[in-house]
């Protein structure tokens, strides 16, 4: 495990510019997760420290050394793909093997035996080691794939969407267990993802990436609560962040030169009353929560709401801001 | 108990009547192609005059003699001179002397016949090798002008390689190479292996790059990942291309004619040229025939199934 640092890297294809500038630590132990729209530059950072792009400019240094000369064998990473995951022509056993048998590391028989079966344990595999690749389900796919990652040790972990193709509950297994051999292992792992509940439950700290730059780092408190601008705000929050203009709902305490008030559910006080300044619009209900679908004055606002509280379509509510997040017209926060 | 007829069948599976019907097709046409084949075999056990007697006998006493005049050279000698000979020590001695004459050494058959498996053989290899390497270049690397160069590539194509037999055959006579194995090599590898770089390139396309990288950073090289990962995979690929190469290289005959007369020559120009007594020899060339066929049979039925998969390759997407 090993300490991985980005130095203004950058790297562009043809006209299109995939990642900008881009400075970032990841700590010797950390585990941080890119959080970013496709096309935001988050594959493109994975594979430049893994050496399978060269950067335009900027260094990257792992450990302490200067990788840019190495090729991807020699800089000991490991790297979960998106897809394709493993080799269709090998054994559920050779391609958790197959990094250890390679030229560069040479281990005995016995040593690989010794650790297939244990990473195999670990990602619970061990049943259908003698299987084809090909005849696993999704979930089994991505599991050995995560295992012949950590087959290995090495000074950093690169995982790119590795549970998007999976379905809801698979993912949510799969997260938990990623998150507890992380933490067993105390590895260095870089995961990149669109999914905010991924970031938010696994990340010590998330970067927030947006056309190939890094606009915010911090833990996912931080990011959640203290958004460095809209953008950032915009991508965490389910529901998504109301964006509001300034003089519709009282409550708020406008810094001189705001144009936008973003109000997540926490920032939004509802009180029924015949007089109220709102319209209950319609109303999901997802079992443990309802979504509120609002209406003030030709806005169109959605919150959560505690699923026994007495609303029906068509009530009028009362809605006041409770210190929400203030935007300038650039987008930057304003506090 | 009868069952009424009303259950849905599927949309995509044919129905009972159109199966029957479009294996009845199939089993005609093949019925179709393999009779000139069945008649090259019938002949090669015919005797001389019944191969040329018309109209034509089905029905007739086979006989080994187009096989022995194909494995043999014989010379006409008096009945007196057979008689005088000790008893004949095999079939062919047998048939031979039935017809007045004696067996005066083996034929040029069976080293035409080594000359073509080694040239079609060893062309086929090297264009697939080649042709891999080049597919893979392409695919994964940006290679200058990649376009124009497979562009290029394509375009030794465009004409009949026999257009071009004049200067192929002045350069040949140059360097020594007319006449030998080692040309001909050459020669069908030339050909061939644009063919090869364009079938394969679309089947490497196919291979996602991921495997190659996890590989890489799984700690191999480029090359040992394009050992280990990429040519299995490609496997298909590659059976389909060297039995299209192979084929060309077995059966062609022009450039054979032209550049190969003496230990080089292949079967093809070999085979049309077997005279009996008194003109063509049929049962022998259509005995050289037949055996010409085995080695391309055999291959085909070893890569039947990776030849399927590979002709079909593209209809369907995983």
């Amino acid at each position: 495990m090993a300490e991985v640092v980005l130095h203004g890297i950058a790297k562009t294809f043809g006209d299109t510019v995939a990642v900008d500038d881009l400075s970032l630590t990841i700590r010797d132990g950390e585990f941080v997760v890119l959080l970013g729209p496709t096309g935001a530059g988050k594959t493109t950072t994975l594979r430049l420290i893994a050496g399978l792009e060269r950067p335009d400019c900027g260094r990257v240094t792992i450990a302490g050394r200067d990788v840019g000369r190495q090729s991807p064998a020699e800089r000991d990473v490991a790297f979960v793909f998106q897809q394709y995951s493993l080799y269709p022509h090998l054994s559920v056993y050779d391609n958790l093997a197959f990094p250890l048998r390679s030229p560069a590391r040479r281990l005995g028989v016995e040593e690989i035996d010794r650790r297939v079966r244990e990473v195999a344990r670990m990602v619970r595999i061990e049943h259908k080691l003698q299987n084809r690749s090909t005849r696993l389900s999704g979930g089994e796919m991505q599991r050995v794939a995560i295992g012949r990652a950590l087959v290995r040790r090495p000074a950093i972990y690169l995982m790119d969407e590795p549970l998007s193709s999976l379905d809801a509950k698979l993912r949510a297994e799969l997260r938990l267990e990623l998150k507890r051999i992380q933490k067993e292992l105390g590895s260095t792992l870089l995961y990149v993802t669109h999914d905010q509940i991924e970031a938010m439950t696994m990340a010590d700290r998330i970067g927030i990436l947006s056309e190939g730059r890094l606009v915010q780092i911090g833990t996912p408190r931080e990011i959640y609560a203290d958004p460095a601008n809209l953008h950032v705000a915009a991508r965490l929050g389910q529901p998504h962040i109301n964006l509001l203009p300034i003089d519709l709902l009282p409550g708020a305490a406008v810094p001189s030169g705001a144009l936008t008030i973003g109000a997540r559910t926490e920032h939004l006080e509802i009180a029924t009353s015949a007089q109220g300044n709102a319209e209950v619009d319609w109303i999901e209900h997802l079992g443990d929560q309802n979504h509120l679908h609002i209406r003030v004055r030709g806005h169109k606002l959605v919150t959560l709401a505690d699923p026994y509280l007495s609303i029906k379509p068509g009530d009028r509510i009362n809605l006041t801001l409770r210190q929400p997040l203030y935007f300038g017209p650039d987008g930057e926060r304003l506090r | 108990m009868s069952s009424v007829n009303t259950a849905a069948h599927s949309v995509v599976e044919p129905t009972p009547t159109a199966k029957r019907i479009a294996g009845t097709i199939v089993i005609l046409y093949a019925l179709v192609t393999m009779i000139p084949l069945a008649w090259i075999f019938l002949t090669s056990i015919k005797s001389p005059p019944d191969s040329i007697s018309y109209p034509p006998k089905v029905v007739f006493t086979p006989t080994l003699e187009g096989f022995c005049n194909l494995f043999t050279t014989r010379t006409r000698q008096t009945p007196d001179y057979i008689q005088a000979l000790p008893p004949p020590t095999g079939t062919c001695d047998e048939i031979t002397r039935g017809r007045n004459m004696v067996i005066a050494g083996p034929s040029n058959y069976w080293p035409r016949f080594g000359n073509s498996l080694l040239i079609a053989f060893g062309s086929t290899f090297l264009a697939v090798s080649l042709g891999t390497l080049a597919a893979y270049g392409f695919s994964r690397f940006r290679v200058p002008l990649a376009d124009d160069l497979l562009f290029f590539i394509l375009s030794t194509r465009m004409m009949p390689p026999i257009a071009v037999a004049i200067p192929i055959y002045l350069m040949y006579r140059q360097f020594g190479l007319s006449d030998t194995a080692l040309g001909m090599i050459l020669l069908y590898t030339a050909v061939n292996v644009s063919l090869a770089v364009w079938l394969l390139k679309g089947f490497i396309d196919e291979i996602p790059r991921e495997y190659e990288e996890a590989a890489m950073i799984d700690g191999y090289t480029r090359l040992q990942a394009f050992w280990k990962v990429v040519l299995p995979q490609a496997t298909t690929g590659i059976a389909a291309t060297a039995i299209f190469c192979l084929i060309f290289a077995w059966n062609e005959y022009a450039f054979a004619v032209l550049l190969t007369s003496g230990s080089a020559q292949t079967a093809p120009p070999f085979i049309p040229t077997i005279i009996g007594e008194g003109g063509q020899d049929w049962p022998a060339v259509a005995a050289g025939t037949t055996i010409f066929l085995v080695p391309i049979l055999v291959f085909t039925i070893i890569l039947r199934k990776q030849l399927l998969r590979g002709i079909t390759f593209g209809a369907v997407r995983k």
